[in-house]
């Protein structure tokens, strides 16, 4: 019993624990808030998207904070990701009826295309040193947000159809799944606020096991010292390459769960703002910071809503408080108070 | 720490100044509710709107907005029995900004509403108006994804401005009697819902009116807005003496320059987009003059509404009212007169309110600034007659 706990809440899983009981607390907590009591639209339409940026922020927080290599396309894995469940739900429509089951076959799906586009990116670029990731997935994910804009795919009674560029789709009653910069519409929503929390607890589950496995530590070895790291026999191309690629994935899940909460999705969305305000939320976390990441998102993500009442001024105040609050964690004085504080309380505690 | 203070106390400066700005915005707002005592019994009734009121597009949220609140005061000062409780809330003219802004109105207690002032924020909230039964009825949301879907018609969503395609068929009809014997060539923005919807209606239709179309492959995209050298030279090299602008008025604002810049200067056609033009910060006005837009609204009409309108707005907010405006303020006299006729007074049961304004809507003709006896389809498109104005000596001149 005693190496039970000790497994759970030694102070080498204190963290995980943590981010596990903090996502199931307060998803219990808006359940019940939910269920019982009327609360405002405003609030229930801000769940699940918030979920989609927990678990995309989380995706890049691997590449970013463990694998040390920056990605400024992470949009474009959500795109993927997106669009591949947009039109996967789509087709199956008709044959799936549970809107669950099809919810986690789209989610699958676009995680699994999303991954292929990482690995084909990564695997030549990862063996080069250097910035490079950086820039070529700043290329992709313009190039993807190029390509999805210009897809035309459709399907009727005879079948699928598909034209690029200009639309040349004959459809007999048909339906369109992807129209070019109209992107996605009349999609049927099946994402809930759930199936969002489950999806921060697999991605937490695989986060965890990778970082805390044989490969996790290579992952961090190799964003330390690559040439330490090559020196003990780790090949770093291939555990960076394992990063990118889990990562893309859950990208990928994360884009899937929020294409299908829209009835509309244009591609135009995915765009170079939303991966900065995605890698913002992550250094606002702090770089490899699970938990810190989880809450940051929440917060960023929320508080422009909050702040709607002071109309003009909103996104004025939300600008001041990144800056304050980014300045405030790199103050060094400040750093120190609160490390005494947790000394004070922390220490008794081990004692006890 | 002193600095610390020092962050907290401009902190807390910024958000008193805020407070300021927020009460005077409110006590507007009761200025025009206290009209409200003299009459017998008043009913107010909650309209709601979304637009952007920040980023890029906020010159249309901004104008919908003052015309819109124009209009309310001027009811609530008459001696209608139906009152408006008039508010908005920003979406950045961003879909998912646009669910979180229609759930705040929804909260409120919306009981009608002027939908979103963009497209793209307007086809993510179309289902919302229509699960909810909520009437809505969009000043300048052109895409017919605000009113139907390929299997779907939301009834109670309607507009007030011409659809994408609608507009793209009027250009062309236009181009045809006036402009028959002229080369055209056509600068349109790919990834954007509004450009792309009107330019493949005009292409069509440009086709099947034998217009002489000599350069059609100028598309733009976001990520390369600021630049349309190449565009500009095909269009020139093509020997294009009408170019056609199916975009919203910052692009066409670049194109005007740099074409000005490269000595090519051949006729400009815009839609409703342009429509602001005029108005842009650090934009010399002189660079276009002689363009023609189609818009359903021309600020220099001589009838007693239009003069009215354009006094009151100048006077109110010091600038010229725009397209978008004229169709805000003719929303909101649309809706009056629907919740009039559909008998809405102090005794009115609310729960038929989406029914009863819906089959007015249906059935109603409404006169009103952007056009003369107005009707609506079932599916929710407008039809009245589009007007083609050009831009002479700075300001919007009929052009017949």
């Amino acid at each position: 019993m005693k190496n039970f706990m000790n497994n759970l809440f030694g102070k080498k899983n204190r963290g995980r624990t943590f981010s596990f009981l903090m996502v199931i607390a307060v998803y219990i907590f808006v359940e019940v808030l939910t269920h019982s009591f009327r609360v405002s639209r405003l609030f229930t339409s801000l769940l699940v998207p918030t979920c989609c940026y927990i678990v995309l922020g989380l995706s890049l927080n691997l590449v970013v904070g463990f694998s040390g290599e920056l990605s400024l396309g992470h949009a474009g894995f959500m795109a993927v990701g997106a669009f591949s469940a947009v039109v996967v739900s789509g087709l199956t429509s008709s044959i799936i009826a549970n809107d669950i089951i099809r919810l986690i076959i789209s989610i699958i799906a676009g995680s699994i295309i999303s991954g292929l586009f990482g690995l084909i990116i990564s695997v030549p670029v990862l063996k080069l040193s250097g910035d490079y990731l950086a820039i070529v997935t700043l290329a992709f994910g313009q190039i993807i947000k190029s390509i999805i804009n210009n897809i035309y795919l459709g399907y009727d009674a005879n079948g699928m159809q598909f034209s690029f560029v200009t639309n040349t789709l004959n459809l007999e009653n048909g339906k369109m799944l992807l129209s070019g910069p109209m992107g996605a519409t009349d999609t049927a929503k099946i994402s809930n606020f759930t199936s969002g929390s489950i999806l921060i607890l697999i991605t937490l589950f695989i986060l965890y096991s990778l970082i805390n496995s044989k490969y996790g530590r290579a992952i961090m070895a190799a964003r330390d010292n690559r040439i330490a790291a090559e020196s003990i026999g780790i090949n770093v191309s291939k555990t960076k390459t394992l990063a990118f690629v889990t990562s893309a994935v859950l990208a990928g899940a994360s884009g899937a769960l929020y294409a299908l909460n829209y009835s509309t999705l244009q591609p135009a969305k995915f765009d170079f703002n939303t991966s900065i305000l995605v890698l913002v939320y992550v250094v606002f976390g702090g770089l490899g910071n699970i938990n810190g990441t989880i809450i940051a998102t929440t917060i960023l993500y929320i508080l422009p809503e909050l702040l709607r009442s002071l109309q003009d001024y909103r996104m004025l105040i939300y600008a001041i408080v990144l800056i304050v609050v980014m300045q405030m964690t790199n103050s060094s004085k400040l750093k120190q108070f609160v490390e005494s504080i947790r000394n004070k309380f922390f220490k008794k505690g081990e004692k006890a | 720490m002193k600095k610390l203070l020092l962050v907290l106390l401009s902190l807390l400066c910024v958000l008193s100044l805020a407070g300021c700005g927020n009460s005077n915005g409110n006590s507007g707002n009761e200025g025009g509710n206290g009209g409200s005592e003299e009459g017998a019994a008043t009913v107010t009734v909650k309209l709601g709107c979304s637009g952007p009121l920040s980023g890029d597009a906020k010159v249309y949220g901004e104008a919908v907005r003052n015309a819109a609140q124009i209009a309310v005061d001027e009811i609530n000062a008459s001696g209608s029995e139906i009152k408006f409780d008039f508010f908005m809330e920003d979406d950045q003219a961003d879909p998912e900004k646009a669910v979180a802004a229609y759930s705040t109105l929804y909260d409120k207690g919306m009981q009608v509403s002027l939908f979103t002032v963009t497209s793209g924020a307007g086809a993510a909230v179309a289902a919302n108006y229509d699960e909810d039964k909520i009437f809505a009825i969009t000043p300048s949301g052109s895409a017919t994804s605000l009113v139907y879907t390929d299997d779907k018609n939301f009834a109670g969503n309607f507009q007030m401005c011409f659809t994408d395609p609608n507009q793209g068929v009027a250009a062309a009809d236009y181009m045809a009697t006036h402009f028959a014997d002229k080369k055209i060539a056509i600068i349109y923005k790919s990834d954007d819902v509004y450009s792309s919807g009107v330019y493949e209606k005009f292409v069509a239709e440009a086709a099947a009116k034998n217009l002489n179309v000599v350069y059609k492959d100028g598309a733009f995209t976001s990520d390369s807005a600021t630049d349309f050298a190449t565009q500009l030279t095909a269009a020139q090299s093509a020997g294009a003496d009408l170019v056609f602008l199916p975009i919203y008025y910052q692009p066409a604002s670049t194109i005007l320059k740099q074409a000005n810049d490269m000595g090519y200067a051949p006729t400009f056609f815009g839609v409703d987009g342009m429509d602001g033009i005029l108005t842009l910060e650090g934009f010399d006005t002189s660079l276009a003059e002689g363009l023609y837009l189609l818009t359903p609204f021309a600020a220099d009409a001589q009838d007693d509404l239009t003069k009215n309108f354009v006094s009151t707005y100048e006077s109110k907010f010091g600038e010229t009212p725009n397209q978008f405006a004229a169709d805000a303020y003719d929303c909101v006299y649309a809706i009056h007169q629907a919740l009039r006729d559909a008998g809405v007074n102090a005794d009115y049961n609310f729960d038929n309110l989406y029914n009863d304004i819906v089959a007015q809507f249906n059935s109603m003709t409404f006169n009103g600034l952007t056009g003369e006896n107005m009707t609506w389809a079932e599916n929710g498109e407008v039809s009245k007659a589009p007007k083609a104005v050009v831009i002479t000596n700075g300001v919007y001149v009929s052009a017949d």
